[in-house]
């Protein structure tokens, strides 16, 4: 993997931000363009800008195939059996929603339980508690090791005959945590429940196999993995999705309209209610091809070579907390001793260097972790070792800059 | 943006109440109570006030989070004690105004040592935080009438 080449793909990282060249650590949050990504959405624009399945035209015909062509592509990203299993939607939070409302709703009553951890992100925890709210299911909560990792003995304990669904991030937005989720399918498919994934974090930075993972949905967004914001995708069982009620009803998703009563069209398009996100799904094809010519394992294996080489720097420093296991992710979060992460940020930013602060949309694992906050730099495949050096290069001015202040 | 331009952020005044926070704790007694967070970095500040015939007679806050919402916590307080709640109030509209980077008329109200966080205008993300207890005041204050 030529890393300099890929720096060269996108036009975003060179330049400078308050007078240092830009060293971008939160891909987490979203990723960085590629040109082959801004070029695919700026040319459908330019040329083929139409309506989706239902233009006579000839530029509706190219807009449809094009739009088709990137459901076919995220197809094979992520290796489903068929197209009718990828769904369009909004991103990782419309996607999982869609499963709460036409799956979880449908499906649960009192006495059901949901089981999910103790570190999702606020997308895979709220459409949850609204459908435990809902019907008076049951929420639990399979716990956490100190490490921030989860032992499947405990799965095995929470996951119960009441346990109708299991919803669990694939890699966690905060701790880098990788979850078994294989391992995780299993204890769910032997209680007869189904098993959510919330593959943000997941599927941007490794090799998704949804066969392989064995997952009932795999939800994911389209702008952490280089394609623009706006678009994402729910790949679900075939079987489980059409027995679900559409989410959004409204034009692009019925078959046959009556005064009182409709019917839908087949899958995927039932679920994709109104014209949908047409240049942000051409967008993600051309991410995916991107991807794919860099190879998602090249990829993995960078990140992983960025983050040990991050963690070593990191342990070697004094007055750091870092929070999570030691194999984990591409991403690091971390609290320098009696700096706020946002005046760690702060300084930062005024190096050039973009990292998060705050509480990473999961409150409740703030508060296991017993902090209100925390600072996250987060790697991608155009991230250097030259960046991670200008970050702790940051940090020892940080810890000097507020050093004086204790 | 050098180190020297952090310093128009962090000045020493606002280092000071940050590491030394003026009337922090709790009172006793009958008092209003205002918890407000920031939802989009976790700020939170619970902030109470003794008010008697319409002046603040005592006020203390309690909470975590950044230089500057604490330093501006702990500079507000000194500031409305002791004001009439109108007063207070217009003090807040002037914080704010300073915080979009307007000229402000104190109309000699004593703005004491908030000027410090003057600069904070010139980092919009962190805007939020020096505005949380303002906030929480007004709120407080609102509330009550």
């Amino acid at each position: 993997m030529d890393l300099h080449a890929i720096r060269q793909e996108f036009p975003i990282l060179h330049q400078e931000v308050n007078g240092h060249p830009l060293v971008y650590l939160d891909s987490s949050a979203t990723s960085q363009k590629p040109r082959s990504v801004i070029e695919a959405v700026d040319s459908y624009y330019r040329q083929d800008n139409s309506n989706v399945h239902r233009g006579v035209h000839t530029l509706g015909t190219r807009a449809t195939e094009n739009y088709e062509g990137a459901r076919e592509k995220v197809r094979k990203f992520i290796n489903a059996d068929s197209t009718k299993q990828v769904i369009f939607t909004r991103g990782t939070t419309t996607a999982i929603n869609t499963v709460a409302h036409s799956y979880g709703r449908a499906n649960l009553s009192s006495g059901d339980e949901i089981v999910l951890t103790q570190m999702e992100h606020h997308s895979n925890i709220i459409p949850w508690q609204q459908v435990a709210k809902a019907t008076g299911a049951e929420l639990k909560y399979i716990p956490l090791q100190p490490d921030g990792t989860i032992t499947l003995e405990d799965a095995a304990k929470t996951i119960t005959a009441n346990t109708k669904i299991v919803a669990i991030s694939h890699v966690s937005n905060v701790l880098g945590t990788v979850n078994p989720i294989n391992e995780v399918a299993e204890l769910a498919h032997k209680q007869d429940a189904v098993i959510v994934v919330d593959g943000a974090q997941g599927a941007p930075h490794m090799k998704i196999d949804v066969e392989d993972l064995n997952c009932d949905f795999y939800a994911f967004s389209g702008h952490k993995m280089c394609a623009p914001t706006g678009i994402g995708v729910l790949y679900g069982r075939k079987t489980l999705l059409e027995n679900m009620e559409p989410f959004e009803f409204g034009g692009e998703m019925i078959d046959f309209v009556n005064l009182y009563d409709s019917t839908w069209k087949e899958l995927p398009w039932k679920f994709e209610g109104g014209t949908p996100i047409i240049a942000g799904a051409i967008g993600l094809g051309a991410a995916i091809d991107f991807l794919n010519e860099v190879g998602m394992d090249n990829i993995t294996k960078h990140e992983q070579k960025i983050v040990s080489y991050a963690m070593e720097k990191f342990q070697a420093l004094d007055g750091i907390t870092i929070f999570g296991p030691q194999e984990r992710a591409g991403l690091i979060t971390f609290n320098l001793d009696d700096v706020h992460p946002h005046d760690t940020a702060t300084v930062l930013d005024a190096e050039g260097i973009a990292v998060r602060a705050g509480h990473h949309c999961a409150q409740p694992l703030m508060r296991w972790l017993e902090v209100t906050a925390t600072a996250r730099a987060s790697f991608y495949l155009y991230n250097t070792e030259e960046d991670v050096d200008r970050l702790v290069e940051g940090l020892l001015k940080t810890k000097e800059y507020f050093g004086d202040v204790f | 943006m050098s180190f020297n331009n952090l310093d128009t952020l962090y000045r020493q005044v606002i280092m000071d109440h940050y590491k030394s926070p003026r009337n922090k704790g709790s009172l006793e007694g009958d008092v209003l109570t205002v918890d407000m967070n920031n939802p989009t970095c976790g700020d939170r500040i619970q902030l109470q006030m003794q008010v008697e015939n319409g002046i603040v007679k005592d006020a203390k806050f309690d909470g975590e989070g950044c230089s500057i919402s604490m330093a501006s916590a702990s500079m507000m307080t000194q500031a409305i004690k002791g004001k009439e709640i109108t007063d207070a109030i217009k003090l807040s509209k002037h914080f704010s105004d300073m915080m979009l980077g307007e000229e402000i008329d104190t109309e000699g109200l004593d703005f004491g040592d908030m000027e410090a966080l003057q600069g904070v205008a010139k980092f919009p993300a962190r805007i939020k935080c020096a505005t949380l207890p303002w906030k929480a005041m007004e709120k407080g204050v609102n509330d009550e009438n």
